[in-house]
Order: C-alpha cells, then structure tokens, then sequence
C-alpha cells in the first residue's frame, strides 16, 4: 500500500499534466497563431472559439501545482523554487493572454490585446518548454540546481511554441471553416513537419546529454520492447498529414496531432522514469506520507470523474464551427 | 532592512494575494446576485430582471477573469517564494488546496461558459443550473482557502516531526479552531462590498435619471440587503475577535494597542503605537470599553503585549491602524444602510441628493475594508507564518535569489498596477453603458462583443 500510494498520485499528476498539455495546448497554439489571421473578424471568431473553455484548461495547471504540493512537498518546494524565472515568467505571461479574453472586445483598438493575447500565449508556451528542457536533463548539486538557461532547454522552448501551435492549428480547422480553415491547414502541414523535427532532434539530442537515457532505450531489452514508439510516431505524423487534406477530416487531424503529443509525453515519462526531482528523488522519496496520500487520492478518484464529465459536457454544448463574426449568443 | 529574498517575497506575496483578493470578494457576492436574478427572472418573467442578469454578469466575467489569472500565479508562488513554507507544511495544506481545485476551480470553469455564453444553447433550467453551479463554486472555493489560512492561525489535527507537519486528523485540520468565524466573516464581506457596489450603481443611475427604473430597483434590493448583511458583520465581527483572544492573545493586544497587562482597558479610537518604547502617544480612549467588549466585564484583565519577549510580537502600528480602518467603514456601512432602510420604509429612498452621493461615495469602501481586514488578521500573526510553531524567517526559498525575486516583483508592480487601472476603466465604461434595453429573450447577452 504504501508502495503503490505515491505511484497512483505521480500517475494523478502526470494525467493533469497530461490534459494541461493537451487543452491548454491548442488554446495557447491559437494565441501563437494569432499574428498570421488575416482580419479583425477571424481573430474573433479564433478567440471565441476559445472563451467557453479556456478557464476549464487553465485549471489543469492548477490542478497539477496543487497535487504536487500535497502529494511530494519536497519535490513542490525544490522544483518551484528551482525554476522562478520561467515559473514567473509563464505566470505573468498567462496574466497577459487571460485578460486578453475580455479587454480586446472592451477596446476600440484592438491591436493592444492582440499583442497581449499572442505574446503571452508565446511566452507562456516558450517558458514551459524552458523548464521542460532543464526538467528532463536533470538536476545537479546539493542543492538541485537546474541549469535552465542553456541551449538544450533554450530548444525545448522554441520546440514547444511550435509544437503547441500545430495543436492550435488542427483546432481551428475544426473549429472554423473557409478562408480560415483553409490558412490554418496550411500553417498545420508547415507546423507538422517542424514539430516532427523537433521530435527527432530531441529524441536524439536527450540519451546524448545524459547517459542513464540512453542506457534506458538503448539497453537490450528495452531496445525492442520501446521501438515501436519511433513507428507509431511517424504513423501518426502521416495520419495528421492525411487528416489535414481537405476539410472533410478535421476531427481526424486533431485527434491525431492529439496523439502525436501523447506518444511524445509517454517518450519522456519512460526518460524520466523514477524520478520526480530528476536524478535527485524518486516519487517514494519525495512523496507525503500515507495520511495525507489517502485524504488527497480518495479525493481524486471520488471527483475526478465528475469534473471530466461536466467538462465534456461543456465541450459538447459548445461544439461544432464558431458563428462567424459576433460569437456565441 | 535588510532587502533579502525573503523580505521581497513576503512583499509580492502581500502584492499579489491583496491584489487577487479584490476580485473573489466581487465575485462571490455578484454570483449570488446573479443568481438570484435569475430566478427572479424565471419566476416573473420581469425584463427587468433579465436586464439586471445581463448587465452584471458582463461585470461578473470581468472580473471573474481577473480572478483567475491573480489566483493562478498565488498557487505556485506558495512554492516558489515559499519552499521553507511547502515542503514543512505541504502535507497538511497541500491536500486542501487540491481539494479547492477539484471541488471548487473545475466547477466554476465547467459551467462559466455556459452561463456568460449558452443562453441560446441550454435550456433555461440548465442556464441558472449552471449560475447556481458557479455560485456554489466561489463558496466551495472560499471554504477551502480559509480552511488553510485559518490552519496557519489556529493549527489543529497535526503533530510535528523534525520540522515537518503530519496531519494526524482531518475533520480537525479543516474544522480549526478560527476556520468558522473567518469563513462567516469573509462570506459576509463580500456579500457587503457587493451590496455597496451595487447601491452605489443604482444610486447613480438614480441621480442621474438614466435607466432609473433598473436604478431604483438595484437601489432598493442593495439597501435591504446591506441593513441586513451590516449588523450581522458586526455580531460576526465581534465572535471572531472574542475567539482570537483565546487563541492568539497577541493579535488582539496589537489591534487594541495594548502593551501591559492590566484591568479595566480603555477603548483607544486614537493613538500612536510606539513599538521600541512599548507605549502609545497621543491615546484617545474611552475608559473600561475594550475590557468589557472582550471579557464582558468592565473590569476584566486583559493580556498587554509585553507578556512575550519582543522578537515575539507583532508589529503593532500596521494592526492597530488597520484594524480601525476596518472597524470604521463596518460602522459607516451599518449607519448608510440604517438611514436607507428608514428613508425605504417611508417612502423616499430616491428623495434625498445627498444620499445618494453618500452611497455613490461609498460604493468601493468595502475593498477597503477587506484589505485592512487581511492586513490585520496576517500582520497580526507576525512573527509567525504557522502561529506558534513555525516563523515567517524559515518559510522562505534558499535557493532564490534576491535579484530573481527583485525582478519579479518590479514586474508584478508594474503589471498589476496596469491591470488595475484598465479593470477599472473597463468596469466604469460598463457601468456608464449601462443596462441594454429592450430585451427579447432571445437575444441573449453576447458577452464576447462589446
Ligand atoms: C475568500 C475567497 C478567496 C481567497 C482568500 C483566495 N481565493 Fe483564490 N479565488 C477565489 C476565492 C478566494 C474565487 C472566488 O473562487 C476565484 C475568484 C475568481 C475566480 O475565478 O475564482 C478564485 C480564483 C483562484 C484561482 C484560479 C482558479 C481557476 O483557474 O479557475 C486560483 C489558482 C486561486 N484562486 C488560488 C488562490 C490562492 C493560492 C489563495 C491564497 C493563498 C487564494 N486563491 C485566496
Ligand atoms: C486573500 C486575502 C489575504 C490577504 C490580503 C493576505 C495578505 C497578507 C499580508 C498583508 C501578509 C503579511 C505580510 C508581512 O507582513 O509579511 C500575509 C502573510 C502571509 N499570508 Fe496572507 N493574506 C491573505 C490570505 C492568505 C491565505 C488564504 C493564505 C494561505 C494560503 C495566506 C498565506 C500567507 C503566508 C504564507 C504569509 C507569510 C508570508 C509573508 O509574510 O508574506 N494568506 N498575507
Ligand atoms: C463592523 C465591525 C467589524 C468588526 C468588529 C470586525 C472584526 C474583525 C476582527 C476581530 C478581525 C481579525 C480576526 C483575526 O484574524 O483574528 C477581522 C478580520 C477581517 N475583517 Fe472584519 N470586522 C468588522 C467589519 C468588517 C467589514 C465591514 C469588512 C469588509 C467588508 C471586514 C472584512 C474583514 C476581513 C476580510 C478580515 C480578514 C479575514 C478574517 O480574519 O476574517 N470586516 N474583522
């Protein structure tokens, strides 16, 4: 029991980092995308596509703070403290874009909020795949320092701004439809093929900076146990790339580039894995004790099921392509 | 001072957290409003009432979003500016700050959007479902943040470990000693900055004879509602502090202004708390009152400040002042919503200018009194961060440095302070706009366009 308890929990958090990723993913993809509309009228119907949502997203981020708070508190304290910059960075970042979502109707300029919407939406995007980057190469010293401001993590930022951006794309093609739709499908195929470059150098570049990855996927049996994951990558790509044809597989294309983060999330996790402070504590050594691992995993399981059923919900009450021009009435 | 990390981190955190504050308190009380005119709304059929949900709830989604994104960067700030903090108390405090965002966060978020956007979506009944599913949120939301900060002032159901808290019972952790009396005293706090909020509108649409029948109507709905929301506050109020003495005896001898333990204690309305001299100058008092409104007797013996040592105590000034602030504008609310409840009963609420620039005056005062609130209930706990047992002095990151936090906290100045002046511009503009007319059901608010 107390050896399965903190597992269940690291499983809970990398399930919220997991929808966060996801949700919040598109939802900042479309900020990033907002520089390549062409009218006033398409950025409006780009942010409603995302004002029933976008708070419900968020969440997940809070969700995953708060659970790795109660959950490990030494790894909340070593890994928040470790990563302030970017921590701060992305927090006033999300600031910016969330208030976005009300002020840029509020103005008669626009162009203000517009900034405010895209640049947060990038930062916020870029400074997570900064602490991403620094997360998966690890800790170092006694005091776990994590070099975050380097070139590996400098790549990982950039990787993720694109990365999201294709979720954002493959969003809004479902979501919209003409001249639109069609702009975004193409921005989708670019973001595609760079999202799998990066794929490919960061699946190179992470057993070369650390020697206990590659011996995880490149020792014996490991090497073909995890080789269908490269496979089912690329299958994947090509779905997306099939999906994003025409206009008549929208939902496919999403769903797939969905997918295609999924496999790249589960890549890290077997990186990653025992490790919650990376290479410093394991999840056992991180983690609450059994009081509170049982307050807090009843919890979860007693109302997750709910939240993801109203949140479905909601997304089914707001489904299908966003009115043109005004938004939802 | 010293400019350390830690002393810059308590100063963004006070920055951070009064500045998110602002917004749940408008928020709580706005979302009961709402729904209640809604429901009115259902039961009447009064465009009246659809008028008043549409023009608030353009307000509420304001700053509702404003609250998310203040209350977003305060969850992790707790680790970043505080790792001492969350790795000693994380496993009392963490599990009910998740049980916020599962019990409270999602549900506000789930059903926000069909309530500002689904008008035309959802049948009526799930429309004010989902209104009624968002006011239970803030509640459910306020609930667990006082529960933890109610646990750093009256720790209970824990034991402690080489540092290091374990909860041993939870029913006591959540249930802590001052958890009622604050979670009372907040709810009504913003049930009143909301009440006065709203008087303050209708009161402007009043005197200037515009949307005067909407006006008259908030007018008259606020003004019952603070004559009876004042009082309470006060009793409430009055429970907590009596609880407080019991509990953290230093607090309340800071917002009395007392140094010696003595009997028969004045009442101060005035004075100017020395701390190195452990004296006040200047004291105006009213002889044996602040004994007999907490022991009840006029002679009462009541504990001075000078019973611990002093690196034990508060700093007395910030509380002492604070906590009048508080106190004077609680006494102002229940005068304004008196005179309001007598002007109603016979008749001539609308009658009087005066009046009804006392109460456009009054209108943001309750902000006010929430945040001299806070300062005193958190500046009173001082020099603790867990009243007791644990000091602010350890709660901090040792591995952040001062210039990171000096950079942070020039950004969130400037930042909110921003945000702040476009919120209320933005606020005002809506309010000025005013309640559409000439409602059709069907064209239901289009919040997303201006
Ligand atoms: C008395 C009530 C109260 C108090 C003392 C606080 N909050 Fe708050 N908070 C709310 C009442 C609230 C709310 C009413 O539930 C909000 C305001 C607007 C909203 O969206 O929900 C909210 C929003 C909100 C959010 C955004 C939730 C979302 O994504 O929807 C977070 C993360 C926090 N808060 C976190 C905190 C933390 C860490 C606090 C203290 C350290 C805190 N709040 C004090
Ligand atoms: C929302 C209303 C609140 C306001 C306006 C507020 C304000 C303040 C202020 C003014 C201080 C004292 C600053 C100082 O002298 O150092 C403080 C300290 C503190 N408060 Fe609160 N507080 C609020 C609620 C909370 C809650 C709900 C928590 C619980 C999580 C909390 C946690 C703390 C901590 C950890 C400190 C100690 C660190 C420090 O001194 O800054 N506060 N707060
Ligand atoms: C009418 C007379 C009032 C009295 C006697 C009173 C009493 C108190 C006391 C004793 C405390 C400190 C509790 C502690 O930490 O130990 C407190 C805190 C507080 N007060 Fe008041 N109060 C009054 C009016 C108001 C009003 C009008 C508001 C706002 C509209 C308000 C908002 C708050 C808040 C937000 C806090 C901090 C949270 C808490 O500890 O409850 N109070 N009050």
């Amino acid at each position: 029991m107390t050896e399965l308890l903190p597992l269940l929990l690291a499983g809970a958090i990398a399930f919220g980092v997991t929808m966060y990723v996801l949700l919040d993913g598109f939802d900042l993809g479309v900020g990033i995308l907002f520089p390549f509309a062409d009218t006033e009228d398409d950025r409006d119907r780009m942010m409603n596509s995302l004002a029933p949502i976008w708070d419900g997203n968020e969440t997940w981020l809070v969700l995953g703070g708060a659970v790795l708070f109660g959950a490990f508190p030494k790894a909340f304290g070593i890994l928040t403290a470790a990563f302030y910059l970017p921590i701060m960075l992305m927090l006033i970042a999300l600031v910016f874009r969330g208030v976005a979502f009300e002020y840029r109707f509020k103005f008669r300029s626009r162009w203000p909020w517009n900034l405010a919407f895209c640049a947060g939406s990038m930062v916020a995007a870029f400074a997570q795949g900064v602490i991403l980057g620094a997360y998966v190469r690890g800790a170092s010293g006694v005091d776990h320092q994590f070099h975050w401001f380097g070139v590996f993590p400098l790549f990982t930022g950039v990787a993720v701004v694109i990365a999201y951006a294709l979720l954002g794309a493959a969003w809004l093609n479902m979501k919209t439809d003409g001249p639109l739709a069609i702009l975004m499908r193409r921005r989708a195929r670019m973001l595609l093929v760079a999202s799998l470059g990066c794929i490919a150098v960061v699946s190179v570049w992470t057993p070369l900076l650390e020697p206990a990855i590659a011996a995880r996927w490149f020792s014996l049996p490991n090497l073909f146990v995890l080789a269908p994951i490269p496979v089912a990558t690329a299958v994947t790509g090509w779905l997306v790339w099939y999906g994003l044809r025409d206009d008549s597989h929208d939902a496919m294309a999403f769903v797939a580039s969905v997918v295609l983060f999924l496999i790249t999330l589960g890549g890290l996790a077997i990186s990653l894995w025992p490790w919650i402070v990376p290479r410093s504590l394991t999840i056992w050594q991180a983690a609450s004790p059994p009081e509170s691992q049982i307050f807090l995993g009843v919890g979860l399981a007693a109302i997750l099921p709910f939240v993801l059923a109203y949140t479905a919900h909601n997304y089914w009450v707001f489904r299908g392509k966003v009115p043109t021009g005004s938004g939802y009435h | 001072m010293e400019l350390t990390a830690l002393l810059l981190s308590r100063i963004q955190f006070a920055l951070t957290i009064g500045f998110h504050i602002l917004f749940p308190t408008l928020t709580i009380g706005l979302a009961l409003l709402l729904f209640a005119h809604e429901a009115l709304w259902l039961a009447t059929r009064r465009a009246i009432y659809l008028q008043s949900c549409r023009f608030w709830s353009r307000i509420f989604a304001v700053n509702f979003g404003m609250g998310v994104v203040s209350g977003i960067v305060l969850s992790y700030e707790i680790g970043t500016n505080f790792a001492g903090f969350s790795e000693a108390t994380g496993n009392v405090l963490g599990p009910l700050f998740s049980y916020e965002v599962l019990t409270a966060f999602f549900l506000e978020a789930g059903f926000l959007g069909i309530m500002l956007f689904g008008w035309k979506r959802v049948p009526g009944w799930l429309h004010i479902m989902a209104t009624g599913m968002v006011a239970i949120g803030t509640l459910i939301s306020a609930f667990w943040i006082l529960a933890a900060n109610s646990w750093m002032h009256t720790p209970a159901g824990f034991e402690v470990r080489d540092g290091v808290f374990y909860a041993t019972d939870w029913w006591a952790v959540v249930f802590n000693p001052s958890f009622p009396y604050r979670y009372t005293h907040m709810v009504l706090a913003s049930l009143l900055t909301t009440a006065f909020v709203a008087a303050g509108v209708g009161a402007w649409y009043v005197l200037r004879d515009r949307h005067a029948e909407f006006g008259r109507m908030t007018l008259r709905l606020a003004v019952i509602t603070a004559a009876v929301l004042a009082p309470l506050q006060l009793v409430a109020g009055d429970f907590h502090g009596l609880n407080t003495l019991k509990h953290q005896p230093m607090k309340v001898a800071a917002m009395e202004g007392h140094w010696h333990t003595e009997t028969g204690v004045p009442l101060l309305l005035f004075a100017i708390p020395d701390q190195a001299a452990e004296k006040n100058h200047f004291e105006i008092g009213i002889p044996k009152i602040a004994s007999l409104i907490l022991t009840h007797e006029l002679d009462g013996e009541l504990k001075g400040l000078t019973e611990v040592p002093p690196e034990d105590r508060p700093p007395v000034a910030p509380v002492f002042f604070s906590f009048r602030v508080m106190v004077g504008i609680g006494m102002l609310f229940i005068a304004l919503a008196a005179t309001g409840l007598v002007l109603l009963l016979l008749g001539r609420l609308f009658a009087y200018p005066l009046y009804l620039k006392a109460l456009i005056a009054a209108s943001p005062l309750g902000f006010f009194a929430v945040i001299a609130g806070w300062v005193t209930t958190e500046i009173g706990r001082q020099p603790w961060v867990v009243a007791g047992l644990m000091r602010t002095a350890d709660s901090g990151s040792a591995t952040v440095q001062t210039s990171e936090v000096a950079t942070s906290l020039a950004l969130f100045s400037v930042v909110y302070l921003l945000l702040l002046l476009v919120f209320i511009g933005v606020i005002l503009g809506l309010i000025r706009k005013g309640p559409t007319t000439g409602p059709e059901p069907e064209q239901q608010p289009r919040f997303a366009t201006a």
